[in-house]
């Protein structure tokens, strides 16, 4: 990730494509983690059902409480836009108010996440206790993981925003953050349907 | 003068000549020189694995290597020469060569090029400093489930493989989007998409193959790992888990792999000769699109590797049917690379040489690979010495033989000389000889019936012969090995200077000095069609032809005499960047110490959760150090702007 | 950063549009819910699910990703991974033989 500040210092360069170099990269990362959630989730799939003990997913998963939390998570993509669309009109203020915003809904996230994990552990669901446990746990912990990533990486931006680094030019840089975050809100789509409401009801 | 400080911590670096200014440098010529040094060391190791093989299966009964430590040879012999040497060897071109070839002053993101290397470095020292730390590991290249769980295998040697595995995938990755994005994105004027040399073309299909193949063994790694160390469940039957599902993982990444081996070699195999045979690619985007083809196609094999587990015969039908099908690709290219040579005006140099040979080995290993993929017919040959034959012409004969000839080529181009014509025919042959030697009896004992991956026979099962031929044949491979090393010694110092285009190149990087001064190209070449150089040489009207045949002396840069070594990255290509305008890639700290991080937290993982924290947080504190430091340096280089 | 890299700025929706996708998406959420509940709909539960969880998938991508007003290349290399990571996971479904 070439963070380049936008200290006018920085040669504008022209493309073969006329797509910045970033950007390029973000989607093909983007391309690349498709990949890797996708084999997590396949490793689910072959498993579900498969487990010698239990819990499984219909005895410990909360469908209204996640249902919450992945409403929490929709809401922070759109806060997410927000926050691009001011910075694109040079509205830092209202920037940092928004960008502000999509990390509380993140963090709030994690916290329905950490509530979660602690809530199955103490029902008697834990990585080692069978296949449900095992990948359920790695595939919504590392999407967490992703999550905060991407919370580290907003307050960054929200930081960066008093050095007066970012302005209307560099909307780009929070261009970047934002795909990744919108691309972790649609990961979670997947996880909702597939882990919770597949998982449970089939 | 110039050095920026970075948030209190470090200086920038300014220095361009001495140790540091490797450890820092940013520039691709400098870190492709590293992957290729660096991948010939390992060469040179897993080379030394194998010889200690074949001396234990020399003769039947021998006990010069123990069964412990021959399990521990065949995994890491097969490993250091999958991720160790053939694709960083392949990346050191990618380096060196793709943006001379499409006309750029240096990749989309240089640092995260410069990190790239140090994790390659990282991860291959984090694997191999397993055989001082307890043993190495001993599951086998594919280290199938269960040998790796932790009740059958107690040591730390598939952690260290697990990790090590981790941090290479890391650098390969981030290689592989540099690429991309640079492929995509940073070509000269006029090189479409359809007048890139074919190794750029190779060279973005195993790109691309990285990108989607890593995140597969990465979780595969991911949940062995857990398996191990946290005690989860993916890999064991006691609590429903399918070690079949590893299989899976790791073919799906596996066979990939395969092909992120050989298409770099292809596109090697496709710049060499066309050049030495005078005349254009035959099907030029016959070749292209058939390297596209296996790419795909490659994704839709991997069970191939799995015929005898019993999945079926739908499944085993479907993927023979895939497999013979990625046979068709593959033999158009043959022909087309045979078509090349055709009526052309034929110079056996040594890369020429090489590349012949690629196709010959590349061939038979082809012939045998279509009878594997007759799934009845594998089933006799699965886990026999005749699937290490039929490997070893493929990643042997095809893969090395290509490389071998990408460095014959390319060497001049480095270094200002040529390497002895020869010693180099000498070093071909001695390895073609070596290798038909070593490997073709192989055949033959796979069909007698000897399994792989076994330290010892017995004198009755009449193994004896091709064994020990076999492995006079690795002495022979080896005396090559020793040829080039003598060969590429004495070049360096006293080889015959090459001058710019010492082999009347068709591509750009031919049309630069050698070694080519640190901006690359004073002015970003305009190109009008394939073989830009060739047409520019030839004379198209308003470009004055810069080189002849052969008589190069004339193109070296102005600066420098038109003969002899020039010192790459030199001050005095600072100042000639400086007075051209030409905004130099700032030199930086920070991708060696996220590469030291992510190393010490893979050791920290397997021995201290301290040292996993220490690791982590370097890596996290250097990301930031990264993030903030301007790509290119604000307050100049030495020499202002 | 490219002269080019910004797409001018009437291409982008405007913070209305985004507003009235969230809308979408809560809405499509809720109506899973809704369906999870309801028994008498199990036997459309499958496909039901997996057409709703795409529409929002895309409607994330092309409206809060750009990738409507975007590149199409961005689209391609997108795409591209999306559909080999489907791919992937329909096959292994097959080869285990959860899905014939």
């Amino acid at each position: 990730m070439e963070h380049a500040p936008a200290t006018g210092h920085v040669a504008i360069e022209e493309t073969t494509t006329g797509l910045s170099h970033r950007k390029l990269l973000i989607w093909a990362f983007l391309a690349s983690e498709c990949m890797f959630f996708g084999s997590l989730i396949a490793t689910l799939l072959v498993y579900h059902g498969k487990s010698l003990s239990g819990p499984g997913p219909k005895e410990i998963l909360d469908i209204p409480v996640t249902s919450v939390s992945t409403f929490v998570l929709l809401l922070s993509s759109l806060m997410m836009v927000m926050a691009y669309s001011a910075i694109t009109r040079g509205r830092v203020k209202a920037f940092r108010i928004w960008i502000m915003c999509t990390a509380i809904l993140g963090a709030t996230f994690l916290g329905f996440q950490a509530f979660e994990f602690r809530h199955f552990a103490l029902e008697g669901l834990t990585p080692r206790t069978n296949l449900f446990g095992s990948t359920f746990f790695t595939l919504t912990g590392f999407h967490g993981a992703h999550v905060t990533v991407g919370v580290i990486w907003l307050l960054s931006l929200f930081g960066y925003s008093f050095r007066g680094d970012l302005t209307r030019e560099s909307g780009l840089s929070v261009d970047l953050a934002a795909l990744y975050w919108h691309f972790v809100d649609i990961v979670w789509i997947v996880i909702f349907t597939v882990v919770y409401l597949i998982g449970v009801a089939l | 003068m110039a050095a920026l400080t970075v948030p209190g911590v470090l200086r920038r670096p300014a220095s361009y000549t001495g140790l540091w200014s490797w450890v820092t440098t940013v520039d691709h010529k400098r870190i492709g020189v590293l992957y290729g040094v660096t991948a010939f060391i390992y060469l040179l190791l897993g080379g030394t694995e194998a010889f200690l093989m074949r001396l234990q299966l020399a003769r039947p009964d021998q006990s010069l290597v123990s069964p412990e430590a021959f399990n521990q040879l065949f995994t890491m012999h097969g490993t250091t020469m999958v991720f160790l040497v053939v694709m960083p060897l392949g990346a050191a071109f990618f380096n060196f060569m793709i943006p001379l070839m499409i006309g750029a002053r240096d990749v989309a993101f240089p640092r995260l090029n410069a990190f790239s290397y140090w994790c390659f470095l990282g991860g291959s020292l984090l694997l191999n400093s397993s055989w001082f730390l307890g043993g190495a590991p001993n599951a086998g290249w594919f280290s199938y489930a269960n040998l790796t769980s932790k009740a059958f295998n107690p040591g730390h040697g598939i952690d260290f493989w697990i990790l090590g595995l981790m941090v290479l995938g890391v650098a390969s990755m981030a290689a592989a989007f540099n690429f991309i994005v640079t492929i995509v994105n940073m070509r000269a004027p006029g090189m479409t998409l359809m007048r890139m040399p074919v190794f750029v073309w190779m060279t973005l299909v195993t790109s691309f193959l990285m990108i989607l193949a890593f995140p597969v063994i990465t979780v595969a790694l991911i949940e062995l790992m857990f398996d191990r160390m946290f005690g989860t469940n993916f890999f064991n039957p006691a609590a429903g888990g399918q070690p079949i599902l590893w299989q899976h993982l790791f073919w799906l990444f596996g066979h990939p792999e395969v092909y992120i081996l050989i298409l770099p070699a292809m596109g090697i195999v496709s710049e060499i000769l066309p050049t030495f045979s005078g005349k254009p690619l035959f099907g030029y985007p016959v070749v292209v699109f058939s390297g596209i083809a296996i790419g795909f196609l490659g994704w839709a094999v991997w069970s191939h590797h799995m015929f005898t587990v019993g999945l079926g015969p739908v499944a085993n039908s479907v993927f023979a049917l895939t497999t013979m099908t990625i046979a068709v690709p593959t033999g158009v290219k043959i022909f087309n690379w045979i078509g090349t040579l055709w009526g052309g005006s034929v110079r056996l140099t040594t890369p020429m040489l090489f590349a012949i040979g690629f196709i010959a080995m590349f061939i038979i290993g082809g012939l045998s690979g279509v009878m594997h993929a007759a799934a009845p017919s594998d089933a006799q040959q699965q886990d026999t010495y005749f699937v290490v034959a039929h490997i070893h012409y493929v990643l042997f004969g095809g893969a090395i033989f290509a490389l071998f000839g990408g460095i014959y080529y390319w060497f001049p181009k480095v270094t200002g000389h040529l390497l002895g014509e020869g010693l180099g025919k000498l070093n071909f042959w001695l390895m073609i000889i070596g290798m038909n030697t070593a490997f073709f009896p192989m055949h033959f004992l796979g069909l007698d019936g000897m399994p792989r991956r076994i330290y010892t026979y017995s004198g009755e099962m009449g193994w004896g012969l091709w064994n020990f031929v076999s492995t006079v044949g690795v002495g022979i491979v080896i005396l090559g090995v020793l040829v080039f090393l003598w060969n590429f010694f004495s070049s360096l110092r006293r080889g015959r200077p090459s001058g710019g285009d010492p082999w009347d190149g068709r591509t750009l990087e031919w049309s630069m000095p050698s070694p080519p001064p640190l901006y690359n190209f004073a002015a970003i070449p305009r190109v009008n069609s394939r073989d830009a150089y060739w047409e520019q040489k030839r004379g198209e009207v308003g470009d004055p032809p810069t080189n002849s045949p052969r008589s190069n002396s004339h193109n070296e840069h102005s600066s420098n005499g038109p003969i002899g070594r020039r010192p790459q990255g030199s001050y005095s290509d600072v100042a000639e960047a400086a007075r051209l305008s030409i905004h130099l890639p700032g030199l930086s700290y920070f991708p060696i110490l996220v590469a030291i991080g992510l190393t010490l937290a893979g050791f920290g993982l397997i021995y201290n959760l301290g040292l996993l924290f220490a690791g982590a947080a370097l890596a996290v504190l250097s990301i930031y150090g990264w993030a903030l430091e301007p790509v290119s340096d604000p307050a100049g280089h030495p020499l202002g702007h | 950063m490219s002269l080019h890299s910004q797409p001018p700025e009437h291409a982008h929706p405007t913070p209305l549009t985004y507003a009235k996708v969230a809308i979408v998406l809560a809405l499509v959420t809720a109506v899973e819910v809704a369906i999870f509940y309801m028994e008498s709909l199990r036997p459309i539960f499958l496909p039901a699910f997996i057409v709703l969880s795409a529409v929002k998938f895309t409607l994330v991508a092309m409206f809060y990703m750009h990738l409507r007003f975007d590149s199409r290349l961005f689209s391609g290399l997108f795409v591209g991974g999306l559909l080999l990571a489907a791919s992937v996971i329909i096959a292994l479904l097959a080869l285990f033989q959860i899905i014939v």
